[in-house]
């Protein structure tokens, strides 16, 4: 068992875990942080996205003892005091999810895609989300819903809530 | 219904209440799913396609820290019947045995044979290492047609046959007499390569005991939960009232979750024998083993003609790979494609036979579109190759076939009688929007000056059934189950709106959409509605979602609910106004009595009185709520034209989609937005279909392409932007509503397919196996060397 302390969401754990144990399990099943899930088991998918210190990983490719130290940031971390950011308005408004399985890691490899290149073409979104599967969508309304954030197209959060209706 | 005109939320594109919780990962997940003493399974799979189990010895695995329990098939096999098929299309077809976990020998790669019970994940999957297990290798089946020659070694030897079963149609005219007349007869063969369907949530299952009452509650990753709770109590012998079982979020199905699993049964056992709740959890590895894959055929298909291009008759022969067991409804999937061959086209002749062949590989069965799609391939694949053998365009043969929407009714000669569509108003629409003419145009061109790389146009004009389904249809078809659907609507007494549905979504949106078409009926703010699902003790009768229905069956059901709430309401308010029921008005939630429109109820007012009950009319019972379990009269006819441009470089063999339309009609729109998404979805899944995706078998039967690393589900980098548009002809049904759900994906395989080898027809190609990966296309061309040679001497001479 190795000490590890590592801040998740603002919040700051002190834990033993095994060595090998897997960011993405130590989110999920032992600081009960179940909004990342896992959609694969060879780094393919990107469903498990979080933030390790600013950067997005694969949290199913970092071991827990890996963050130790870090600040990781993941989908739930995301909205303050209930206000969503830019991108989780623009998924919703966008119809940019379906099932929603892959949406927390979309958002935050979205984040680190504007992050990265806050002016995107649609190819450059294209391949920046290329580690990131979606199986419902095809993928563009994840598009449309990356670059509105890039091109400042969603709507004030106070207006977000009366914001009901889009027209296509 | 009919002085309530004002439609408020039909057609509008709300967004979805379903989004909130799953954008900020406030989600139910079956793998989320913790309880106090959670025990974790892993199983243990056959590392061979076809082998018989010499020897099992689990109890070393018992040794290991952590591990509560493990357990052989044999150890089970008191508690567990075979899994399930509901779908025995003949009445002599060859049904095994399929044990949750084998018995004496395994069948397929991944085929489970052993269950450990640990504390946890990782404790679980340690110890199978430990099981001791010897394997007498067994010749493995893999080539459909080598598995029904004589001498073909057998994937159940009991059973003396590969041959699943056969299973024939024949309408109209005598196939031969057809072919004697015609001018132009051409066969072809077509493969359509297995696929894994990929649901982007791994499959999970929890089942948590109330030992002391024998009650058990299974949580799933399920489509299905009202088939799944009937299933497994026949397989598992827990009664039917003592099973409770919930889908909670779940993360897409594409049919995948339209199963009985072998897992969900082994849980529920392991659950009933330790009285502790277990967790199993399928890594994305293990699902492409353990998980039923889709499509996998041989199609012959023959078509008879006329030289003018105009069909005849139409001869389709199938060899179906249902893998290694016939699976909930695995034999069914390619009967539900016997009626599309025909598609949209007028013939005299049609005959049609698939003959299911039992393989050492994944069981198959539904995956998006279900028999749909392959039919709609093969058809829309011949049609094109008719075009180019007539010398006409493919737009202009298949409008020399098709019913003109005049016609509708129409009577296929399948048997079924499409409702409605207009097909000459939805290809003019996409033809239009594709820009077809300068398109072809610039492919001449293109092809002229021997451009390496090719432009290439596809087409395809599709239809479908789907909304399964009528029950009487699935009575004749030999399934063991029907087509209804079931929907309650509750008025609370505050006005608040709950509806229960039988439908299970898992992406679709039912819980927006159906708010929508209640709100609209009942007069009651969308915000108002809530839409309760999933889960056998709250809304205890339901068919589940899967063949395009949930709308068209399950939606309509919720439509004739709510009439039904208005109409007792109406009963209520009528009292309350001292008027008669036929002199009230209802428009916009809201009871008047005509001639005096200051005399009114709210029909939320009318909730409250009917919950007080101190005035309503004698005998009525204080509620206002209403259940409606509707069976269909017909399926759904979806239909639309799909255009796809395609450029090929002919010398690295890379086909790059350069633009799609689609112009569907679904009929009435409840939510244009998700019927959007819908068609982008299912583009993507057939556009992965025609390029991308492939189970790849070796000859021992491994599955090679095992991992999300080696097969290729497409990124957002490997899709195009997509055009979408609609036509509307409305259908027969109450909502006047079409499936949605599978038609993109059954309409753009061919679409695409098509435009790759239109690209290549100038260079003699004529087909090229799906998926049309660089490889194929490449080795295609080079195939076709001789009559490419030829052209470019031609050109050189001309030069």
């Amino acid at each position: 068992m190795t000490h590890i302390s590592v801040t998740v969401d603002g919040t700051t754990y002190e834990d033993e875990v095994e060595p090998r144990l897997l960011l993405v399990h130590y989110l999920r099943d032992r600081l009960g942080l179940t909004g990342t899930p896992i959609g694969c088991d060879t780094s393919n998918c990107g469903a498990c996205t979080v933030e390790l210190d600013g950067a997005s990983v694969k949290s199913c490719t970092v071991l827990a003892v890996q963050a130790d130290g870090c600040e990781v940031t993941t989908v739930q971390g995301l909205a303050r005091d209930g206000e969503w950011t830019a991108l989780q308005r623009a998924f919703h408004e966008r119809h940019a999810l379906q099932c929603g399985y892959c949406t927390p890691g979309m958002i935050m490899a979205a984040r680190d895609l504007l992050r990265e290149n806050p002016h995107p073409t649609p190819d450059e979104v294209r391949k920046g989300l290329e580690g990131n599967l979606c199986r419902c969508t095809g993928y563009q309304n994840i598009v449309r819903a990356v670059l509105a954030v890039a091109e400042g197209e969603t709507a004030p959060a106070d207006q977000a809530a009366s914001a009901q209706e889009v027209t296509a | 219904m009919t002085d309530q005109a004002v439609e408020r939320e039909v057609g509008r594109a709300r967004l979805r209440k379903e989004d909130a919780r799953l954008i900020t990962g406030q989600t139910n997940w079956t793998d989320n799913i913790s309880v106090t003493g959670l025990l974790h399974l892993a199983i243990l799979r056959s590392p061979m396609a076809h082998a018989r189990i010499e020897r099992i010895d689990v109890s070393p695995a018992l040794e290991r820290p952590g591990v509560v329990a493990a357990f052989s098939g044999r150890d089970l096999a008191e508690g567990l019947g075979s899994l399930p098929c509901a779908w025995p299309v003949t009445e002599d077809m060859v049904l095994p045995d399929h044990p949750p976990l084998a018995l004496e020998e395994v069948r397929h790669a991944g085929d489970p044979v052993a269950v450990v019970v640990a504390r946890d994940r990782y404790a679980a999957a340690d110890a199978l290492e430990a099981i001791e297990i010897d394997y007498e290798p067994l010749p493995p089946v893999l080539d459909l047609e080598d598995a029904l020659a004589e001498d073909a070694p057998l994937v159940h030897a009991d059973k003396g046959t590969n041959r699943a079963y056969v299973w024939p149609l024949a309408t109209g005219e005598d196939f031969e007499a057809v072919r004697q007349r015609a001018d132009v007869v051409l066969k072809r063969r077509y493969r359509q390569q297995r696929l894994i369907p990929n649901a982007m949530e791994p499959r999970a299952v929890v089942v948590t005991p109330l030992a002391a009452s024998g009650e058990y509650t299974v949580y799933s990753a399920t489509q299905i939960p009202h088939i799944l709770r009937i299933m497994l109590s026949t397989v598992t012998g827990v009664p039917e009232h003592k099973l409770r079982v919930i889908a909670p979020d779940v993360g897409g199905g594409f049919g995948s979750k339209l199963q009985v699993y072998g897992e969900e049964a082994v849980a529920l056992e392991v659950a009933r024998r330790l009285g502790r709740p277990v967790k199993w959890t399928e890594s994305r590895s293990e699902g492409y083993l353990a998980t039923h894959h889709g499509r996998g055929m041989i199609q012959d298909i023959e078509i008879a003609a006329t030289r003018e291009g105009r069909l005849l008759g139409l001869k389709v022969d199938l060899l179906a790979d249902m893998g290694a067991y016939l699976m909930l409804v695995t034999p069914g999937i390619p009967i539900l494609g016997a009626f599309m061959y025909p598609a949209i086209y007028k013939m005299d002749s049609y005959e049609f036979s698939c003959t299911g062949v039992f393989t050492t590989r994944t069981p198959t069965d539904a995956y998006r579109g279900a028999g749909r799609p392959e039919a709609t391939y093969a058809i829309e694949r011949a049609m094109d190759e008719l075009a180019a053998e007539v010398g006409l365009d493919p737009v202009e043969v298949r409008r020399r076939n098709w019913i003109r929407h005049e016609e509708f009714p129409y009577t296929s000669i399948a048997g079924l009688t499409y409702d409605s569509g207009n097909y000459e108003a939805a290809t003019e629409k996409a033809l239009a929007l594709f820009g077809y003419d300068d398109l072809r145009a610039e492919q001449r061109k293109r092809n002229e000056r021997g451009d390496p790389v090719r432009l290439g146009i596809g087409v395809s004009t599709y239809t479908e059934m789907c909304g399964l389904a009528p029950s009487r249809v699935l009575r004749d078809l030999r399934y063991a189950a029907g087509g209804w659907e079931a929907a309650s609507i509750r008025m609370l007494p505050t006005g608040k709106v709950e509806v229960v549905t039988g439908t299970s979504p898992h992406g679709q949106g039912h819980v927006t959409c159906w708010s929508q078409i209640a709100a609209d009926v009942l007069g009651v703010p969308f915000e108002d509605v809530e839409v309760v699902h999933g889960d056998t003790k709250v809304a205890p009768q339901g068919m589940d979602t899967y063949g395009s229905r949930s709308l068209v069956v399950g939606g309509s059901a919720v439509h004739r609910a709510a009439e039904k709430v208005v109409e007792k309401a109406r009963k209520v308010a009528a009292h309350l106004l001292e008027a008669d029921e036929g002199d009230l008005g209802f428009k916009n939630g809201v009871f008047s009595v005509k001639g005096s429109p200051e005399a009114r109820k709210s029909i939320q007012e009318v909730a409250f009185e009917t919950f007080t009950s101190h005035d309503v009319p004698d005998g009525m019972e204080p509620t206002l709520n209403a259940d409606h379990v509707l069976d269909p009269e017909n399926f759904s006819y979806p239909h639309g034209t799909h255009l796809c441009a395609v450029e090929v470089d002919t010398e690295t063999g890379q086909t790059r989609i350069r633009s799609y339309v689609c112009v569907d009609d679904v009929g009435r729109v409840i939510n244009p937005m998700i019927v959007e998404g819908q068609v982008h979805g299912g583009l993507a899944q057939g556009i992965a279909q025609a390029l991308y995706e492939e189970a790849v078998y070796d000859t021992e039967g491994n599955l090679v392409s095992g991992t999300m690393a080696d097969y290729l589900v497409p990124s957002a980098a490997d899709l195009p932007d997509f055009v979408t548009d609609r036509t509307e002809t409305p259908a027969a049904n109450p909502l006047g509503v079409k499936g949605v759900g599978e038609a993109g994906t059954i309409a753009s395989t061919p679409a695409v397919v098509n435009a790759v080898v239109d690209a290549l027809r100038p260079l003699g190609v004529h087909d090229v196996r799906m998926p049309c990966t660089p490889e194929r296309v490449w080795e295609a061309v080079r195939a076709a060397q001789p009559e490419q040679s030829s052209e470019a001497s031609r050109k050189e001479a001309s030069a």
